[in-house]
């Protein structure tokens, strides 16, 4: 999990090259329960760092989801859309939600590292 | 004022409930299996409830009671039997509802189960229209619980012997350690199942007897994703003050006797019934898994506003996303295509039939 970053939205962005692959933290996942419909943004569009990129809902409420980067979507996680129980079985593996080339590297240093982030979700969650 | 607890939070909380405050109780939303998986446990086996911040009305007195009774209540309460339950409403003169209930005559009166959101209101209108002439006690000294699934009986038959015999929508009296219980063969799933009136002392140990002999803990999650998979009617969302019975499709839980007597709304629902409703409570199913929940606007082809859903959720028993809404009359047929606007897009769905999940079980000794 070195090589993961994480953000104050409960979003995992793990890089590869210079494709960033985006989803939601198990804690993310474990506080909305079970997932039951998702919502991604179009492949080919660009999203604004902040901006919402998508929504899923639990049996209980609909979420937006935020992407933490700006950049063109390049890619969506279909299997996600099928099937949105995946979510809450792999949250930060199979079930990742987009990939995108990024706009502006230096918005990776806003982001968290993992023990970070362990301990930013602890405090704040209720 | 104070969030209340309920005499089962130790259990909710030694099962890792995750708590919601609902009508001013802290109430367990779902526990460590998640709603989905607690929603498929009650419909194979058998799912425990804690209902007991809903109210538990009982009302004494000799027989002018009934009469006193069938002013605010639209039902033939002269025909029901000793321990026989219905479902009714109390209604406002313009036939709101200010609360759905059910009644069950007991032993020199009645007891009634009321909403939690409306317990308290409800208990002040009532005793006024009953102008103070008979016993009324809002118990807080007892709980409920129910317990729902086609395994509901068997388990329940362990804990509370010859329970089993009961006949569906009727009630007895019971014994547990030395404490009268008062069961009713009822429920709000779909499911059969049973209602346990018991005593605050005693509810954690009975529960921890049923969940002994097989039943698991469901929350209030699963608790509204069952009950609108079977068509059923939250109160607060799905009907209030701005609807009638009759435009919620509820016209058959008033007595056909009663419709041309004198109750609070009397005059509208007959005229609605002679004359028909502008909007009906209709089943809805989008064509995708998009979830429209309660306040989206619903539209007709031509892009027209035509009403708007007042639950929404993904049934997992149905596996699909269901709803339930108010649209024009003149759209209530069932496979009337119409849209539904979500997040600014208007999504496909279908006017479809109720409920969305639908069993036979046995009720009682008779099939249906």
């Amino acid at each position: 999990m070195s090589d993961f970053k994480f953000s104050k939205e409960h979003e995992w962005i793990k890089l590869e090259g210079e494709i960033a692959i985006i989803g939601i933290t198990k804690h993310a996942a474990e506080m909305l329960g079970d997932i039951v419909f998702v919502e991604l943004p179009e492949k080919g569009s660009n999203v604004e760092k902040d901006g919402t990129a998508g929504v899923v809902e639990s049996t209980k409420a609909a979420s937006d989801v935020y992407t933490p980067l700006s950049g063109e979507i390049t890619d969506i996680n279909q299997s996600i859309i099928d099937d949105p129980s995946k979510i809450n079985a792999d949250p930060e593996g199979d079930a990742w939600f987009f990939k995108l080339k990024m706009k502006d590297k230096t918005e990776m240093d806003s982001l968290m590292s993992k023990e970070e982030y362990d301990k930013f979700s602890k405090e704040n969650s209720s | 004022m104070e969030t209340k607890k309920t005499s089962l939070y130790n259990l909710h909380q030694k099962h890792e409930a995750k708590f919601v405050e609902f009508a001013g109780y802290k109430m367990p939303i779902q526990y460590k299996d998640g709603v989905i998986q607690e929603h498929k446990f009650t419909r194979t086996k058998s799912g425990v409830f804690d209902v007991s911040h809903m109210g538990q009305l009982f009302i004494f007195g000799k027989e002018n009671l009934t009469k006193s009774l069938e002013k605010i209540f639209p039902l033939d309460l002269k025909k029901l039997n000793l321990n026989q339950s219905k479902y009714s409403f109390l209604m406002n003169d313009e036939a709101g509802i200010y609360d759905d209930l059910i009644i069950t005559k007991i032993k020199d009166g009645y007891l009634i189960i009321l909403n939690a959101a409306c317990k308290d209101q409800d208990f002040k209108i009532i005793k006024d229209k009953l102008e103070n002439h008979y016993e009324m006690n809002l118990n807080n000294n007892l709980s409920l619980i129910a317990i729902q699934g086609p395994e509901a009986k068997n388990v329940l038959e362990k804990v509370i012997p010859n329970s089993n015999k009961l006949k569906f929508m009727n009630g007895q009296n019971f014994n547990f350690e030395d404490k009268n219980i008062y069961i009713t063969r009822s429920g709000y799933t779909g499911e059969d199942g049973f209602e346990i009136s018991i005593d605050n002392s005693k509810a954690q140990k009975f529960v921890e007897l049923l969940l002994e002999n097989g039943s698991k803990l469901i929350g209030l999650g699963a608790r509204d994703t069952l009950r609108l998979e079977a068509g059923l009617c939250l109160y607060g969302n799905d009907i209030d003050l701005k609807t009638s019975p009759i435009e919620a499709n509820l016209k058959w839980a008033i007595a056909k006797n009663r419709i041309e007597t004198d109750y609070p709304g009397s005059n509208i629902i007959k005229n609605q019934i002679k004359e028909g409703v502008k909007k009906l409570r209709v089943g809805i199913k989008p064509e995708t898994r998009v979830i429209a929940r309660g306040e989206t606007k619903i539209f007709n082809d031509q892009n027209k506003e035509i009403g708007k859903i007042t639950s929404g959720t993904f049934g997992p028993s149905v596996e699909c996303s269901i709803a339930m809404g108010y649209v024009e009359n003149t759209y209530c047929s069932t496979n009337t295509k119409i849209f539904l606007e979500v997040r600014g897009k208007k999504v496909p769905a279908n006017i479809c039939n109720l409920p969305f999940y639908k069993k036979n079980y046995l009720k009682g000794e008779i099939n249906v």
